[in-house]
This record gives structure tokens, C-alpha cells and sequence, in this order.
């Protein structure tokens, strides 16, 4: 964690001179914020049947959090995981945790919950031996059974030990199995969620249909920036079973139909009043360039830059940025919230189970303890559901009708209007390569709109200036975190810039990279993955389309590389082939870290070709998926991935790593088909046209 | 007074009385409680609510009441027969073909809908098939394999 917390001291706004870590293969143990239960009990019920009950405050987004989590269980406590019953996201049920982001469920919760579960199954064996007057060292434990090794019919079980009872012996901390006997961990394991999925089952916020519900749309000023002053509702309130509801500038239409809710609300004619931002899609670089420059803070700096750009024989200055991006989550922002005997429940399509409730007890003055969010599936999160909009609405709503619950459904165009974007952003990057190509001289990166998160990489870089501004709303459109949030925006500019600066310098990229490596892991990542594609070094542009980039997040290493073809004359890029090689640590669901290393590299097609939200004011053009592209089936490469294999014990989350340098790689990849460099993601066939031109 | 309006669903005859112009998505999930269709972008664009008219994949956010009168509809909820998965879900489920699973019932319904007509289709032949329909997660790639896999293992859905 030192790299990590010296980062989050510099961002805090000192000005720190540190050295870099010494790369080193001990394992790095995660510090945990905030208070984890210490009884196991608060995570494992046990019942009379002997099935196990795994109680923790995550949600399943489809990352698959319920499927890993019930496989740590199942291994201490030598159990299938089917056997594992998981509850995820219940406020009331659920010991605290951190949201579901940042990768945080494999790094901060998993090592708790598996200490749980080993101390669980040791106070299991405690409890046998007695029973069965044996030593427990003498005992075999397998599917919910513990027996005598050398009298097998003196035997007992889970539910017979517990008999649903919380376990009241404890013993402290319990070292977990060790790998050498772990039999569930690696293994491929089917998802928990799989059966709900595909039959239809699976119940989403929108789903609940608790009975005397009513559906709740609002009313929405035409841009961010504006607020609801009046409202005529007489001819909304004329259609049968329309009610409604006004809090300040909440105003909302009910129904029980939601279809009939959304017409009457089309009825409503609100004047709205505030000032929207004056800027657009096009101007938003320079407006962000110009707004930070006055409060540009150096955040990391080392060494002397003007003398090492003395030093460089190639110097390169790059300008990098990046379009707004929405989260676009295929359910949009639902909860259905229900105010009953001085507490408000809210079921709700979230991340954060906790940060809801806070939001909540907030917004309606309430204690804590009044308020209980009950997570079902989640359609999707990548950051947007890590606040609470819809929760707070629905709640609001909920405060002036005691006992019915009210639905709020956001629409696409809503979703899109509300959403918090991944911020627009601009880096500025000048840098140089010495005569012997082997070394940075200097590296001088100044950004606007994004921090300094993840801008530095394991390369030997001695000489360098990072500097980000600290500007109170500099954006002039909500923003919010998108999949790990700073590190794909200067990836995209550090891998970009060095790849530049290896065709200044008529060096093969991957080289250069190998060259600047200073993490082992890094140079045996780079090599698995150049291996894995078949990588022939070559200084670009080679022509082939072939593009490398590599990533951090937190202590997980990526290494991505990408090929594609061109169309000259369109500007349209097609992906053929994308690998990714990743090391993560242990991998404990291997089919499931495969899922989310697919899922990102997809995702990452639209956020670098497509994905942008326009926007005039703070009028959002962008209202569905027919402006708004994400990617299709026609756009899907070849996809591989492989996995390091680190030795370590530990596991840094999955979710977000493979995300970082797709943009970059696939920017790189475009340079090595044509000589044009796109530095303004998404590169859309219209910016690959205008690159192309400025090709010599 | 509305009109009542009689279909065919997953296999049991229903009487609606519900505005001939009401989308079929609504009177499918909040009249009829089959929630496992899901409400993506209400304008025909992502194929979260793909359900089969006679055997047809629809949209049934775009697709009027009125227009199903005297038609068979399938949803996801009808798709396995006496409790056992029909080949694409169960392809879906070998696959993992799916995240958070909230496109899957349209993915599912319109892979179906495909491979009835085409039970050995190429891999382009499907991604042309599911292009309108869309996954956030990125499942794509499990998707496309776990849609041809059904052609080549069983010759197709039942």
C-alpha cells in the first residue's frame, strides 16, 4: 500500500518528493478503512438443515460478487458452494461495508470473510470434538459432516452442532487454509446467479411489484443547472388515478401504471429557473484548461525537469483528452421505497448499500437506523450507481404516503440527463527519451479535469512533474466515478505519449516498455502477454495495426495489446483481435476474473471509439442508444486473456484493472495501422479522419 | 371501456382489458406480473424487452396490445417446458452468457427466434441476428458462442 498512500498524501495537496517502492514480492496486505464486524457470526448463520448463510454488504452488479464470495466460504468450511446461501446488500442483515467499487470486494472484504469462515470451521471442529470426544486433529470435515478419521460411523454435522444458533466460543484469528489445500479456489465454480438469470426470475428493483404500489415519474428541467419553480398540473391531475406529490422542486406524477404515470406526466407544464453552464461538447477542453489553470498544484515531483529535458535526445509534447462518458447501465437508476412504522425501506438498484442508507437518513433527517436498503439484482453499476438519486427520490416521495410503496423507474433519457460522467478531460504531457533510448530524462504531465490517480506506472521514471488542479467544481456537468475512475484517462496519455516517443525514437514500443520496467512483475506480465500474441518488434508505424498499452490499478498490473484495421476513407476502426495478460494475484474464480477482463475490454470498445456525451449548456443531446453508441456484436475482436501467475496469496479485485489501458492500446494499435495518431478518445471515425490528415 | 383482448401466452389462452394502444411490455410486466422482460430504453433500441409473436422476435416496448390480439406469445417465463431449460438457456447458463443479467431475457428470447429459422447459422450469420440487441457488461463474446454452440449441439431449439 505505500505507493498508494504516498499518492493519496500528494493528492491531499502537499508537495511530496519520494522515492520510488522497491518492487518486492512479499505480499502487500490491504489496509481497511472503516469498521469490519469482528464476529464471525455477523457474516456465517448456520442452520438446522446445515446450509450456510454468507451475510455481506456488497451487491451483486453481475460482477459476479455472490459466485466468489460463497467459494471463499465453501473452501474453509470444505462445503460445495452451492451450499452456500449468499444475502448481499441488506442494510438491516448485512454487517457495514465499503461500497462495491474500486475492486475493493476481492482486496478489503474478502480476506475478512474468509478469516470468518476459518474461524468458523474451527470453532466447528471445537464443538465436534467435544460432542464426538475426540480431538478435533483427529476429526475429517467434509459437506456439512465432521466425523472420527478412524471410526467414521461417530459422526455429527453442522446443523446438529448449531442447530441454528449463533456460534457464542471464539477463538480470534484463524489462519486460512493454506493454497496447497484449498480445493475450491481456482476451480471453475457455476454462478450462483446463473438459473435466476436465464429463466426470467431474477428479481431487479423494478421487479418487485409489492402490492398497492405506485409508480413515480418526475419532473425534470430540460438541462442540468435548472430548478423546478412552478408547476400547472390541473391536466395531469384530471387523468383516473393520478395523484401528485411536490417537495420543494421535487414534483412528481403517480399512478399505479407506470405507463400512465410517464403520460400524465407528459401533461405537466413546469417553468424551471438557474443558470446553465456556458459551454458545450466541443469548447469543454479549453473551458476545463482554463478554468484549472489558476489552481494547478504540483502533486508529485522529482528530480530536476529542465535539466533532464536537457538530457533527452527525442522530446515529444503530447495533449491528450477525453469526451464525457456515461454509465449507461442497461437498467437505469430504480428504487421502490416504502414508509412504514417510522422506518423508510428502500429497495434499490445500488452499489453502495450503505452510502444509500446515509443518503437517505440524510435527505429525510432520519436516524441511521431508520432507514434499511434491501439490495435485489443489480442491472449493471460501473460507478453510477455508487450514489443514490433515485433511492432519495423515491424516499421523498415515500415520507408524504405512509404505507405505499413508490416506485421510481428513471427512463433512458433521464439516466442519461442525471447520470455523473466520467469527467472530460485534458493531459498535457512533455517528455523525452535519452540517446541511449533506454531512459526518461524528464516527464512533465499537467491535467485538466482529472487527478493525478494512477498517472504513474512501474517504469523508471527519475526526473518528473505531475501536477492536477484543485479546483472546486471545475466541471461544469455532474461527474461521477466510471470504472476505475483517473487511471483509463492518464493511462490513455502515458502509454500514448511513450509510444510516441518510441516512433520519434525508431524504437519497437514493447521494448521501449521493457526497457523502463522496474517491477519484475511488470517485465514477466510483458512478456507473457507479448508471447501470448505474438508480438515481433518493430518501431511503428509497421503498418500491421498492432498497438500495446499497459495498466495499473492499485497493485494489479495489466498489459493489453490490440489489433485493428483502419478504413482510410471512412475513419471507422474495426477490432479484430484484443489480448489482455493480467495479474491480479491469486485468481480465485478463474471463469469469473475471465468474465470481468472480457467484459471491461468490451465495455472499453465504446468508451475509446464511441461513447460521448454531447451537450450544449446543460442541455444533454445524448437521450438513448440511437446517439448514443455502445458497443454491438459487430464491433466484438477476438478476445483473449490470460492470467499471471504471481505466487502471491493475495487478491486485488478484478473489476476495474482490466479497464485502464484498452483506450491506449487500441489509440496505439491505430498509430501502427496508419501513421495517424488519435489523441481525443472516443476516436470516432470523424477525429480517425481529421488524424489521418495531419499524417505527413 | 377498453376492449378485452385475448392472446395466447406461453402456452395458456389471457384476456386483457387494457387500451388496444397500451405497449405490450407494460401489459406483459405490471398487468401480468411476468417481470422477467425487461424495460431497457422504452424506443426500440437495445432489445431488452424482446419477446415472440408466433414465433417472431419483438420489441415489445414498440409493439402494441392491439397488435398481438389472437397471437402466441412466448416470454423467458415460458420458455422451459415441464420445468426443464430450453437448449439456449441452458446454453446461456454453460456459457455464463450474461453479467448482470438484465438483457439476458432479450438476448435469449432473440437468439431463439434465430436459431428456429436457422438452426446452423455461421458466427456472422448470428452477430447480424443479435446486433440490436445490447449488453453493458460485455458478455458479447460468451453470448455469440453460447448461441452457436446451440446449433451445433442440438440442431437447434425445440
Amino acid at each position: 500500500m505505500r505507493r498508494r498512500t504516498l499518492l493519496q498524501t500528494a493528492a491531499a495537496g502537499a508537495l511530496t518528493f519520494f522515492f520510488r517502492t522497491p518492487a518486492s514480492a512479499a505480499p502487500i496486505e490491504p489496509t481497511r478503512p472503516g469498521a469490519y464486524a469482528e464476529d464471525f457470526n455477523a457474516y456465517l448463520k448456520i442452520s438446522a438443515d446445515g446450509r450456510v448463510g454468507c451475510f455481506v454488504g456488497k451487491t451483486e452488479l453481475g460482477q459476479g460478487a455472490t459466485t466468489v464470495l460463497a467459494m471463499l466460504v465453501a473452501e474453509e468450511l470444505e462445503l460445495d458452494p452451492a451450499r452456500v446461501d449468499m444475502l448481499l446488500g441488506d442494510t438491516d442483515l448485512c454487517p457495514w461495508d465499503l461500497p462495491t467499487g474500486g475492486s475493493l470486494t476481492m482486496w478489503h472484504t474478502a480476506p475478512v470473510l474468509r478469516g470468518a469462515a476459518a474461524e468458523a470451521r474451527a470453532v466447528l471442529l471445537g464443538l465436534a470434538a467435544k460432542a464426538l470426544g475426540a480431538p478435533a486433529a483427529d476429526l475429517a470435515l467434509k459437506d456439512g459432516a465432521l466425523w472420527v478419521k478412524a471410526d467414521p460411523k461417530r459422526r455429527t454435522t453442522f446443523g446438529e452442532l448449531v442447530q441454528g444458533r449463533k456460534m457464542a466460543r471464539h477463538l480470534g484469528k484463524v489462519k486460512p487454509k493454506p493454497l496447497s489445500e484449498c480445493t475450491v479456489i481456482g476451480r471453475r465454480v457455476p454462478r450462483k446467479d446463473a438459473l435466476a438469470k436465464i429463466t426470467g426470475a431474477a428479481k431487479y428493483a423494478g421487479d418487485l411489484r409489492l402490492p398497492g404500489t405506485l409508480h413515480a415519474c418526475l419532473l425534470r428541467p430540460p438541462a442540468q443547472g435548472l430548478k423546478l419553480t412552478t408547476a400547472d398540473t390541473a391536466a395531469a391531475e384530471r387523468v383516473p388515478g393520478v395523484r401528485i406529490v411536490r417537495d420543494g422542486t421535487l414534483l412528481a406524477v403517480l399512478h399505479a401504471q407506470p405507463d400512465t404515470a410517464r403520460k400524465a406526466l407528459a401533461l405537466v407544464k413546469g417553468t424551471f429557473e438557474g443558470t446553465e453552464p456556458d459551454v458545450d461538447d466541443v469548447r469543454i477542453y479549453q473551458y476545463l484548461v482554463d478554468k484549472a489553470a489558476p489552481g494547478q498544484r504540483v502533486m508529485i515531483a522529482r528530480g530536476d525537469v529542465a535539466a533532464g529535458e536537457k538530457r533527452a535526445a527525442t522530446v515529444v509534447e503530447g495533449e491528450y483528452r477525453n469526451a464525457y462518458e456515461g454509465h449507461a447501465t442497461l437498467e437505469p437508476h430504480t428504487s421502490v421505497a416504502k414508509w412504514e412504522e417510522g422506518r423508510m425501506t428502500v429497495w434499490a438498484s445500488n452499489q453502495s448499500p450503505f452510502v444509500f442508507r446515509d443518503s437517505v437518513a440524510e435527505a429525510l433527517k432520519l436516524d441511521k437506523d431508520k432507514v434499511r436498503i434491501v439490495t435485489p439484482f443489480v442491472g449493471g453499476g460501473f460507478g453510477g450507481k455508487l450514489v443514490a438519486p433515485a433511492a432519495v427520490e423515491a424516499a421523498r416521495i415515500a415520507r408524504q404516503l405512509p404505507g405505499v410503496p413508490i416506485q421510481v423507474a428513471w427512463n433512458r433519457e433521464e439516466d442519461f440527463l442525471l447520470d455523473g460522467y466520467r469527467p472530460a478531460a485534458v493531459v498535457k504531457i512533455r517528455s523525452g527519451l535519452d540517446a541511449g533510448r533506454g531512459a526518461i530524462t524528464f516527464w512533465d504531465n499537467i491535467a485538466a479535469g482529472v487527478s493525478q490517480g494512477e498517472a504513474e506506472f512501474a517504469y523508471d521514471m527519475q526526473t518528473n512533474r505531475y501536477q492536477a488542479p484543485a479546483v472546486p467544481d471545475l466541471h461544469p456537468l455532474k461527474v461521477g466515478a466510471w470504472r476505475a475512475p483517473n487511471a483509463h484517462t492518464n493511462a490513455f496519455a502515458r502509454e500514448c505519449q511513450l509510444d510516441a516517443l518510441a516512433a520519434k525514437a525508431g524504437l519497437d514500443p514493447a521494448t521501449l516498455r521493457r526497457r523502463l520496467a522496474n517491477d519484475p512483475r511488470l517485465l514477466r506480465l510483458l512478456d507473457l502477454a507479448l508471447e501470448a500474441f505474438g508480438w515481433e518488434p518493430a518501431p511503428g508505424p509497421t503498418g500491421r495495426g498492432i498497438g500495446l498499452a499497459c495498466g495499473a490499478w492499485r497493485q494489479a498490473l495489466v498489459v493489453a495489446v490490440a489489433q485493428v484495421a483502419v478504413d482510410k476513407a471512412t475513419g471507422k476502426v474495426q477490432v479484430l483481435r484484443f489480448l489482455e495478460a493480467v495479474d491480479v494475484g491469486l485468481v480465485v474464480n478463474p471463469d469469473g476474473a475471465r468474465q470481468q477482463v472480457e467484459g471491461a475490454i468490451t465495455m472499453c470498445l465504446g468508451q475509446a471509439l464511441s461513447e460521448e456525451i454531447r451537450f450544449k449548456g446543460g442541455h444533454i443531446l445524448d437521450k438513448n442508444f440511437d446517439t448514443y453508441l455502445l458497443p454491438r456484436f459487430s464491433a466484438i475482436p477476438r478476445i483473449q486473456v490470460v492470467f499471471a501467475d504471481s505466487g502471491t496469496t493475495t487478491t486485488q479485485g478484478i473489476g476495474e484493472p482490466p479497464v485502464v489501458p484498452v483506450a491506449a492500446a487500441l489509440a496505439n494499435a491505430v498509430f501502427d495501422a496508419t501513421g495517424a495518431r488519435v489523441t481525443h478518445v472516443p476516436f470516432t471515425p470523424a477525429r480517425v479522419l481529421e488524424a489521418l490528415k495531419r499524417v505527413p | 371501456m377498453d376492449a378485452p383482448v385475448s392472446f395466447v401466452l406461453n402456452g395458456k389462452p389471457v384476456t386483457v382489458t387494457s387500451p388496444r394502444d397500451r405497449m405490450l411490455v407494460w401489459v406483459l410486466r405490471d398487468e401480468l406480473g411476468l417481470t422477467g422482460t425487461k424495460v431497457g430504453c422504452e424506443a426500440g433500441l437495445c432489445g431488452a424487452c424482446t419477446v415472440l409473436v408466433d414465433q417472431e422476435a419483438v420489441l415489445s416496448c414498440s409493439t402494441a396490445l392491439g397488435d398481438v390480439a389472437g397471437k402466441s406469445i412466448l416470454t423467458i417465463e415460458g420458455l422451459a417446458l415441464d420445468g426443464k431449460l430450453d437448449p439456449v438457456q441452458k446454453a446461456f447458463q454453460d456459457h455464463h452468457a450474461f453479467q448482470c443479467g438484465y438483457c439476458t431475457s432479450g438476448m435469449i428470447m432473440a437468439a431463439w427466434a434465430f436459431l428456429k429459422k436457422k438452426p446452423k447459422a455461421t458466427r456472422a450469420e448470428i452477430v447480424a441476428a443479435m446486433e440490436g440487441n445490447i449488453c453493458r457488461c460485455g458478455a458479447h463474446v460468451r453470448i455469440l458462442d453460447a448461441v452457436e454452440s446451440v446449433g451445433k449441439a442440438t440442431g437447434g431449439v425445440r
